[in-house]
């Protein structure tokens, strides 16, 4: 049951997830994060830190949200490890505001 | 500390840092320190001849791939300038005195061992335990292996709605069959076995919103094999009964508590065990002769307190640090005091002595979040570095006179791990664990002579 980052975090990508977690199975892009599943030991940490909400265990997720089982896997193996936290993206407060609206 | 002008980095020479404790906070700030860039040498003091700390001795053996986090620490121990003395405990022969004067700091990685107490009559019969103490047992702790615990009771109730009273309410809760394949100590395997344990009460003083529950942890009680979970409606007279829609944010958390709180109130009870969950209730006392024989709670004014019939009490409402000599205290929160891992006293920094982990920030959050709290401490400690003094002693003097003979090294350490990975092995489990410190050094050769 590992966690997935979905769409929600493209272009937000604040990245408070990386600096909770403990095995530093965070990979990321231009756009947003992705989990590497072989890696992450399901601690369940990065979910409540995600300020919207992006991250959810993979048995959770709704059924059009399933593709990102499949897109964190494949891009956590093509995109660099991330270890620290990182600036969000320019617009991410804004995009914030608008998700939790 | 060197008053006057900043030194440069030494061009000759390493700096050095002691880190006492081997659990996460521990081993995330020796990588910060590793990994800095600097010329900075980490030597690890561990009290027990084993590392990890909380993710081998407080970690539920039900929740494996949590353990796998030890992975990461075992690759922070082979980086360079890395060293590990397991079994030699700071603060006994060895004291943080002479610590600082053989290091340019030192890092109290010593976590939040002292459970507090509910501070209410009764507390001390036979049959009332702090959780953190059964915790310790079930996973093989040297210290907590002679306990006993009253198992033949029928009803236990556990006091606080945090992760660890989940833990003690699961692992009372499971078959034989559920923990046979985990690396629970063997002497516990046996005495949950033979459990009488069929009610257990989780109790809490405050609502069903007010919880420290992880919603991931809550929800291993609706998939229990012979236990179901119950929750008493009353509880949520004040929180409207309204469909709820997890909101993303930081209140997303509480909410997922709450659905499947609800959830569990219109659960089916049909198994052997039930584990009920109990809300706005405040222990008043624990009443019994010789043993624990009930427990009484104020429901609030105007109402008749509330007594429930049970044999053990497990009490699980926090932790702290524990105080150490010559280091400030902050009675209030149960931490060492400190201003970003700087240790303070009325808003004033020590230099030379840091803390991380739940001795700095007190117990909550998950692994990982040792991760950013080490991080953080370690970066204020690279700042003071080229200010602080330059130690007069040299850490291979440490044991000189002492009686400390010998201690457990990675390598030694990796032996006790490969022997009880195999003696578990013949068993069906991940591990059987250690549980005498002598046993470990023998597993570990006898460990490296002082």
């Amino acid at each position: 049951m590992p966690y997935v980052v979905t769409d929600l975090c493209a272009g937000c990508r604040y990245t408070e997830c990386v600096s909770v977690c403990p095995v530093e199975c965070f990979h990321i892009d231009d756009s947003m994060t992705y989990i590497d599943p072989t890696n992450c030991i399901d601690c369940g940490g990065c979910v409540p830190v995600c300020p919207v909400g992006a991250i959810k265990a993979a048995h959770k997720l709704p059924a059009d949200k399933l593709e990102w089982i499949e897109i964190n896997r494949r891009r956590a193996a093509e995109t660099p490890v991330v270890t620290s936290r990182l600036p969000p993206l320019p617009g991410a407060d804004e995009r914030k505001a608008m998700i939790l609206r | 500390m060197t008053l006057g002008a900043p030194s440069h980095e030494r061009a000759a020479g390493r700096y050095r840092v002691a880190v006492v404790g081997a659990g996460p906070s521990g081993f995330y700030a020796a990588e910060a320190l590793l990994r800095s860039g600097r010329t900075v040498d980490v030597d690890m003091f561990e009290r027990l001849p084993v590392p990890y700390g909380l993710v081998r001795f407080g970690v539920a053996p039900d929740h494996p791939k949590l353990k796998q986090v030890t992975r990461v620490f075992d690759r922070i121990a082979e980086m360079p300038g890395f060293r590990f003395f397991g079994g030699v405990e700071i603060g006994g022969v060895v004291t943080i005195g002479a610590l600082r004067s053989c290091y340019h700091a030192v890092i109290l990685a010593t976590g939040a061992p002292v459970g507090r107490l509910m501070d209410i009559p009764g507390e001390g019969l036979s049959g009332s335990y702090q959780a953190g103490d059964f915790v310790a047992w079930y996973n093989g702790h040297p210290d907590f292996r002679h306990l006993r615990f009253d198992l033949d009771a029928e009803q236990a109730v556990i006091i606080g709605h945090g992760n660890v009273a989940l833990d003690v309410a699961r692992i009372l809760a499971k078959t034989p069959d559920e923990l046979r394949h985990t690396d629970i100590a063997a002497h516990a395997q046996e005495a949950l076995a033979a459990s009488q344990v069929r009610e257990i009460y989780l109790v809490g003083r405050r609502g069903p919103d007010q919880t420290r529950f992880a919603a991931k942890e809550l929800q291993e009680f609706a998939e229990l094999a012979d236990c179901d979970p119950v929750v008493d409606l009353d509880g949520f007279a004040e929180i409207a009964l309204g469909v709820v829609t997890p909101a993303p944010g930081p209140d997303s958390e509480a909410e997922a508590v709450l659905a499947m709180l609800r959830e569990f109130a219109t659960h089916q009870n049909t198994k052997r065990r039930r584990c009920v969950f109990l809300f706005n209730l405040a222990p008043l006392g624990i009443e019994g002769d010789m043993r624990v024989r009930q427990m009484s709670f104020s429901r609030g004014v105007a109402q008749r307190p509330l007594i429930l019939d049970c044999g053990l009490v497990f009490s699980s409402i926090g932790r702290r640090a524990a105080p150490v000599g010559g280091i400030p205290y902050d009675e209030t929160r149960g931490i060492h005091a400190n201003i970003g891992g700087r240790l303070a006293i009325a808003g004033s920094v020590l230099p030379g002595v840091y803390v991380c982990g739940w001795g700095k920030r007190g117990p909550q959050g998950t692994i990982g979040t040792n991760r950013a709290c080490s991080v953080e401490t370690v970066g204020n400690l690279l700042a003071d570095l080229s200010q602080l003094d330059e130690p007069p002693g040299q850490p291979d003097s440490l044991f000189a006179g002492k009686s400390i003979r010998r201690f457990v090294d990675y390598p030694a350490w990796t032996r006790i791990d490969a022997e009880e990975v195999a003696r578990g092995g013949a068993k069906g489990k991940p591990r059987e664990k250690f549980i005498a410190i002598d046993e470990m050094f023998a597993a570990a050769g006898g460990g490296v002579a002082c």
